[in-house]
């Protein structure tokens, strides 16, 4: 039997989508065998992350009232075998299922996957209820800004309400020349409020809206900050211990000279 | 009256009768068994010498008046002599009893947690989450969000906390939120109390003269 996992934000526009793309596509690279389920039905967003879109045929609404079986609403990766994503329709809303009915389909995957990856919509009503329904874990993910810090918080309170348990932290585009001159947050004042375990923090890399773009989730990229970030994720869900990275900035000529001389 | 239930129980000790007063029934009920068992069925045992009784309550809250009514009908029974009246404490004595409460936990964003009396709270309030009591706030760990004390109308509660930043701040019907310059100030204990209709702010190791009935140490 599986695990399942939902990545989930309450603010819209911090990177669920991008954390449960990668987290997957990260734990699949690992050898794992995983799905990702898109419950952002009507605002589906994890197939083009994942430059699967043009391959949907059924739907998770389509697998919810049982227009089809749920092997043939999965959609394989086209760059691991053992990855697969089941992907929310897009022309109805999220009342469309009902929180057993999800349930019911991550229960069905994981006896099939060691790890299922729920995409959560923002939000606290219908969709969130939907996607936390059938989760074993979660991660909240949330950037350095006060309104989504603000958010997490409003989440992390729901779900430990739940039945999920006590969820992970994700802190993600960091921006390390920003929170230098203390014009962002730093991980330890959103750690002191959220009072959660963290299991990673990402830089903020333009690589990442690039790969989004080209349907190709970054964490495939070794040059990008964030993939190594979102690899280490992955090895940590997997329970392996790995330090947390170090997020610096490039060094630009003019700070190499200054340290040469002493002044960096 | 035929009697079915019994909510008078007469138990007989070394030196008397117990009556145990059923706590659940309504008291009229409790009166008319009381009445009917002394004066009907148990009239022949409750004849002849002297007998001192005890009078058992439970945990029902009764009035003096109600309490003289039950000692009425006792000593219509002139050999009935009690000696005592087990009652539970009153209301008010009881909240002087278990005056502060302890709770643990986090109170998160959009989260509220509401106490009747006073509240010491171990955790922290977060930014949009709301803490109210009807009495004081003490809270050993980080104040980031709302609290109300004395939601009642209670002047006199106050609100203290280790790490004191509130998000907004209420005692009884006043409003008040920590004015800018706060952010970069040094963060020791505090307190918040109101004086002439408006919220102040202490030291916690000032709250004794706040002229309230806290039990304060002066040392020897």
């Amino acid at each position: 039997m599986g695990e399942a996992i939902v990545v989930t934000s309450g603010k819209g526009g911090v990177g669920k989508t991008t954390t449960s793309a990668n987290i997957g596509t990260a734990l699949a690279l690992l050898g794992k065998k995983v799905c990702l389920v898109d419950t952002d039905i009507g605002l589906r967003n994890l197939d083009v992350v994942m430059g699967l879109e043009n391959r949907i045929i059924y739907d998770l609404c389509d697998v919810a009232e049982g227009r089809c079986r749920l092997n043939q609403a999965l959609i394989k990766d086209k760059r691991f075998d053992e990855l697969y994503m089941l992907p929310a329709a897009q022309t109805k809303d999220k009342n469309a299922v009902s929180p057993d009915q999800v349930k019911d389909i991550v229960l069905e995957l994981k006896k099939e996957f060691e790890y299922v990856i729920i995409d959560c919509p923002a939000g606290i009503e219908q969709g969130f209820k939907n996607a936390i329904a059938g989760a074993d874990k979660a991660i909240v993910v949330t950037t350095p800004e006060n309104a989504a810090v603000r958010d997490a918080d409003r989440i992390i309170g729901l779900l430990e309400s739940s039945h999920v348990e006590s969820p992970k932290l994700v802190v993600n585009r960091i921006r390390p020349n920003m929170v230098k001159s203390g014009d962002m947050l730093e991980i330890e004042d959103v750690l002191q409020v959220l009072n959660i375990d963290l299991i990673g923090i990402v830089p903020d890399d333009e690589m990442v809206i690039k790969a989004a773009n080209m349907g190709e989730p970054t964490v495939m990229n070794p040059d990008s900050q964030a993939a190594i970030a979102y690899r280490n994720i992955a090895r940590r869900i997997l329970g392996d211990t790995v330090p947390l990275m170090q997020i610096h900035q490039k060094k630009g000529m003019f700070t190499k000279f200054k340290k040469f001389f002493g002044m960096g | 009256m035929a009697v079915k239930s019994n909510h008078v129980t007469i138990k007989g000790i070394k030196d008397g009768l117990v009556f145990l007063l059923d706590d659940q029934c309504e008291l009229e009920e409790l009166l008319g068994e009381l009445r009917y068992k002394l004066e009907h069925s148990h009239q022949n045992i409750l004849t002849g010498p002297i007998i001192h009784v005890d009078v058992k309550l439970g945990s029902r809250q009764i009035s003096e008046e109600e309490k003289q009514t039950i000692l009425d009908i006792l000593k219509q029974k002139g050999n009935l002599l009690i000696r005592n009246v087990e009652s539970p404490p009153l209301e008010s004595e009881l909240s002087l009893v278990e005056k502060l409460t302890l709770k643990t936990g986090m109170v998160r964003s959009g989260q509220v947690l509401h106490h009747e009396g006073d509240l010491l709270f171990l955790g922290d309030v977060n930014p949009g989450g709301t803490i109210s009591c009807t009495g004081d706030i003490y809270i050993l760990g980080a104040l980031r969000g709302t609290a109300h004390a004395g939601v009642d109308g209670n002047e006199e509660a106050i609100i203290a906390a280790s790490y004191f930043a509130p998000t907004q701040l209420r005692i009884s019907q006043m409003i008040s939120r920590p004015p800018d310059e706060w952010e970069t100030r040094e963060t020791v204990m505090e307190f918040a109390y109101l004086k002439d209709g408006s919220m102040e702010i202490d030291k916690i190791s000032n709250i004794s003269r706040l002229g309230r009935d806290f039990n304060v140490f002066k040392g020897v």
